[in-house]
């Protein structure tokens, strides 16, 4: 099974802290790292790989940097990554994003000289937050997707997909290719080894631009591609939730958070 | 000075901070309890290649240099003590003398497994009667011709109770002193072989630090490491490295006991005020960096001078000696720091404190260390 991750670099969350003039992410100094839910999706295409054989290809769009979060991907698994870069691609909100990277898929199947079975992205990155990318590669591919996947396996050239939704979880299959947008599973991506390391440090990451990837239209890429305009960015206000039951007996109160609970249906 | 930190140090040093925070650092305060073994983590870090880091791929290493051991240690340590001297004593103390005095056979026989931690490394040289004054050797081995007979006992062995592999030193003929000392390779399973009691230690407490006991243990005539009677100089040149490791131990132990600290300072408020804007507590904090900065150099000069084939004993001494004193110091100042909630278990820092005074004890006290310090400026 062949096998595409689509991955985003994003500033480390536990360190990310809004500008309060412009009300922007300050990116500067902040570390960054893999998207967490693309380390699971990655994660998950691994297992895939080395129970069914096939190659892992990570993909990222992102400027030079980015190449630092391909290579801890390929400590991880990967067989090769390659960067989408380009100043044309700047600026590109969701649908242009995802415009660019089901047309880098396609020019890498070429350079590769395969066809991957199966795309997987992240339920969604933790900067933006959208979920949108994954969900629009696959529209743009005319592929099947799935989302909020929880667990995959291969069934007679099929998938079987555990979706994980708020009232339980949906088994799902479909045919390949697909493409599957993954949430945290129940267990921890594989460390890197010193070894693994070592070798992805050493390998060339390449980088494609428009040139590379010849079916591009560049009006449909960057700003130009991009419907999306942000009006405001703001720190919402954390209202208290929850509802305080003071100065009651706790007879009363306790009738009464029976009460409540019944009438949020939760009994 | 040039300590070679090249950006693959820096990826081996985050891959190893993200283990240490994910994995050792939570079950820090519980094997500290229970005294367990944490061989999952264990076994974990040998997928990561974390149990043969400074030697050659073709042994099974990963093929980096002493530095990245190193600093390996320290950053586990800075969380969890127990975890760092495992590693320390699996690769300094039994897979070095493997590697660095051992036939072609036995490297090719026991590296690999140890160095993909299948097998975990013991180290044997202390007895009852024979600590500091190791030449005081009573465990024998006499020559039965086809194999060795080994009868004594040695106490304090790190790792002991899940070692698989043991480099063990006795008297093959008293006559002549130390060097009437040779050193062999034991495994477990050998006949007349067993593990004694476990000890119940002041601090890292789940090493499985325990005693052997050898009752006509027969160990194979090709598991003599090196030559006869060249033992003790193996264990004193084993122990050079080792003091590296317990340096970079103690290191790690003041740099996570400050960076607890540091966090609780600013948590804490006491006459109005949270206790890190008391000048106290920043004077405090600011010396305790600056002393442990200088250990850091002191262990990483050492750690360089090892990977460059120079004499570096003095200078595995000087760091030992110096960043062995300064955990001791940093943990009492640090809990001192937190007041009677230090005191508690609530906290690690008293778990800290305790983890730190033995690296001024094992692989040599500190008034070992100067002995050497002394020895080496021609003090005598």
């Amino acid at each position: 099974m062949n096998i595409c991750v689509c991955m985003k670099q994003v500033p480390d969350t536990n360190e990310i802290k809004v500008d309060p003039e412009t009300h922007t992410l300050i990116r500067k100094g902040v570390p960054s790292i893999v998207n967490p839910f693309d380390t699971y999706a990655q994660e998950v295409g691994v297992r895939l790989k080395e129970q069914l054989g096939g190659k892992l290809i990570v993909i990222s769009m992102g400027p030079e940097q980015a190449k630092e979060a391909i290579k801890s991907c390929l400590a991880v698994g990967a067989d090769n990554g390659y960067l989408i870069s380009s100043r044309s691609f700047g600026g590109s909100d969701t649908l242009a994003t995802s415009y660019i990277l089901s047309e880098a898929i396609k020019a890498v199947e070429e350079k590769e000289g395969l066809k991957f079975d199966l795309i997987l992205c992240g339920k969604q990155a933790t900067d933006g937050d959208t979920a949108q990318v994954g969900p629009e590669i696959a529209e743009h591919l005319d592929l099947p997707q799935i989302t909020y996947a929880l667990d995959i396996v291969e069934k007679d050239g099929e998938i079987q997909v555990k979706r994980e939704h708020d009232a339980g979880y949906d088994m799902i299959s479909t045919k390949l290719p697909a493409v599957v947008t993954v949430v945290k599973l129940p267990y921890e991506p594989r460390y890197p080894t010193i070894k693994s390391k070592m070798a992805a440090k050493k390998k060339e990451i390449p980088v494609l631009t428009e040139e590379d990837i010849p079916s591009i239209q560049l009006e449909l890429c960057g700003l130009n591609g991009s419907p999306t305009r942000v009006k405001k960015t703001y720190t919402p206000v954390r209202e208290k939730s929850g509802v305080k039951l003071a100065g009651m007996e706790p007879k009363d109160a306790a009738n009464e958070v029976v009460k409540l609970l019944e009438e949020a249906k939760l009994l | 000075m040039d300590f070679k930190r090249d950006e693959l140090h820096q990826d081996i040093l985050d891959m190893v901070h993200d283990f240490a925070v994910n994995e050792v650092k939570p079950l820090a305060a519980e094997i500290d309890k229970t005294e367990e073994f944490p061989m999952e983590n264990v076994k974990k870090m040998a997928e990561m290649g974390l149990m043969g880091i400074p030697f050659p791929e073709e042994y099974g290493g990963a093929g980096m240099d002493t530095l990245a051991y190193i600093q390996t240690v320290e950053e586990l340590s800075k969380y969890c003590g127990t975890t760092g001297v495992i590693v320390s004593a699996h690769t300094s103390l039994c897979c070095t003398p493997i590697y660095q005095f051992g036939t072609e056979e036995q490297k090719q026989k026991y590296l690999p497994k140890l160095c993909s931690g299948e097998w975990i490394g013991a180290f044997a040289l202390t007895e009852a009667n024979a600590g500091t004054d190791a030449s005081g050797q009573k465990t024998v081995a006499v020559d039965k011709g086809d194999h060795w007979v080994l009868n004594g006992s040695k106490i304090f062995i790190t790792n002991a109770g899940v070692a698989d592999v043991f480099f063990v030193l006795a008297m093959t003929d008293k006559s002549l002193g130390t060097k009437g000392i040779s050193a062999f390779i034991v495994e477990k399973g050998f006949p007349g072989f067993s593990i004694g009691k476990l000890e119940d230690k002041m601090g890292i407490r789940a090493s499985s630090t325990c005693e052997l006991v050898f009752e006509d243990c027969i160990v194979p005539k090709e598991n003599l490491v090196g030559e006869l009677g060249k033992g003790f100089k193996y264990a004193m040149m084993t122990l050079d490295g080792g003091r590296v490791g317990i340096a970079a131990q103690a290191l790690g132990i003041a740099e996570g006991a400050i960076e607890e600290t540091v966090k609780y300072v600013q948590e804490r408020t006491q006459f109005g005020r949270r206790i890190s804007q008391f000048q106290n507590t920043q004077f405090e904090l600011a010396q305790m960096q600056a002393n442990t900065e200088a250990a850091k150099l002191l262990v990483y000069q050492a750690a360089c001078a090892k990977d460059d084939h120079e004499p570096f004993s003095h200078k595995a001494a000087m760091a030992k000696l110096v960043a062995s004193r300064n955990a001791s110091d940093v943990t009492r100042r640090c809990l001192q720091l937190y007041g009677g909630y230090g005191y508690t278990k609530d906290y690690p820092i008293e778990r800290m404190m305790r983890d730190a005074k033995i690296t001024e004890i094992y692989e040599g006290t500190s008034e070992v260390q100067m002995m050497v310090i002394a020895g080496w400026m021609g003090v005598k």
